[in-house]
């Protein structure tokens, strides 16, 4: 079972963690809607270090609009960004609609 | 030279001090016996032996026949097969299908994700700080640079490669290519519109 599904509000996690992670900077504390549910991997922000990287963690893919992500976006409204994230990175957007 | 740092000369060629930290590494794991040398001779060869060409045929062949677009939207590496080009391993594959409302583009802003097993190695710029930090800022002027520009009510779509998925970009056919035939459309498919910075050629090039 997967804590999302796709059309969820989810906002990226404003942790600070310290070495290899596969979360861009520029995404944390954003919100976005879960688009789709990729599959199940080991962490690589664990095999970096040699670890087993298990369990295996949901990853999803989350679209953003780009005007929420970046002030002054030169493009349309509708231009989205696409990154793909792992479950312990997300958190459900209480906030609902936008 | 006597300008305050070594130079390394192989016949006309400037070693870069990266080249010989990679060489020195892997010297050191054939010695301990983590690698062998016809291991990593192995793997350069199948690194050379993708190209660009696999994408391009793919795409030509997705055009031609509807069955086997759906195959490359829903599973890649089974698409993949049926041309012969192997794109085993732990990676997953994604293409992302340019529409007339969407238009795709890939980057992977933490590193050089790239679907190498299928395209082999990523260009240069694609690796390049500044390509890496201006693709999700501003894919539009980055596009307007490699001579492109969605049209007018066109959504721009970035993909980050983040984490275990890789990405391609599905482009669409161009006009005035309907008595083509698949080889002859690959030869539009260019590297550049399969990372999604620019279209295929048009026919009259």
């Amino acid at each position: 079972m997967t804590a999302f599904r796709p059309g969820d509000r989810v906002r990226v996690r404003a942790a600070e963690k310290p070495g290899h992670v596969r979360t861009p900077g520029y995404l944390k504390g954003k919100t976005g809607e879960v688009e789709s549910v990729l599959g199940e991997f080991r962490s690589p922000e664990d095999l970096a270090y040699g670890l087993s990287g298990e369990p295996e963690r949901p990853l999803y893919k989350v679209g953003f609009r780009q005007t929420d992500l970046w002030g002054g976006y030169e493009g349309s409204a509708s231009d989205r960004l696409y990154a793909d994230v792992y479950e312990q990175w997300l958190e459900r957007d209480e906030g609902g609609a936008r | 030279m006597s300008h305050g740092h070594p130079h390394y000369e192989a016949g006309r060629q400037t070693i870069s001090p990266y080249a010989h930290r990679i060489r020195a590494i892997e010297a050191l794991l054939v010695e301990r016996g983590v690698l062998t040398e016809p291991e990593i001779q192995d793997r350069i060869a199948y690194m050379e032996s993708r190209s660009p060409e696999n994408g391009a045929r793919l795409v030509a062949r997705a055009w031609v026949d509807p069955e086997f677009k759906e195959l490359l939207l829903s599973d890649t590496k089974a698409a993949a097969r049926e041309l012969g080009i192997d794109a085993s391993g732990p990676v997953e594959f994604v293409v992302v299908e340019n529409t007339p409302e969407v238009h795709n583009l890939i980057v992977c802003t933490l590193c050089s994700c790239y679907p190498r097993a299928i395209l082999g190695r990523p260009p240069d710029w694609y690796k390049s700080f500044e390509y890496r930090s201006r693709a999700v800022r501003e894919p539009r002027a980055v596009m307007r640079e490699f001579g492109f520009e969605p049209p007018e009510g066109v959504e721009v779509a970035v993909h980050d490669s983040t984490a275990d998925v890789r990405y391609m970009v599905l482009p669409m056919r161009p006009p005035g290519t309907e008595d083509m035939g698949e080889e002859e459309l690959a030869r539009l498919v260019t590297r550049d519109s399969l990372i999604g910075v620019s279209v295929p050629r048009y026919a009259e090039d």
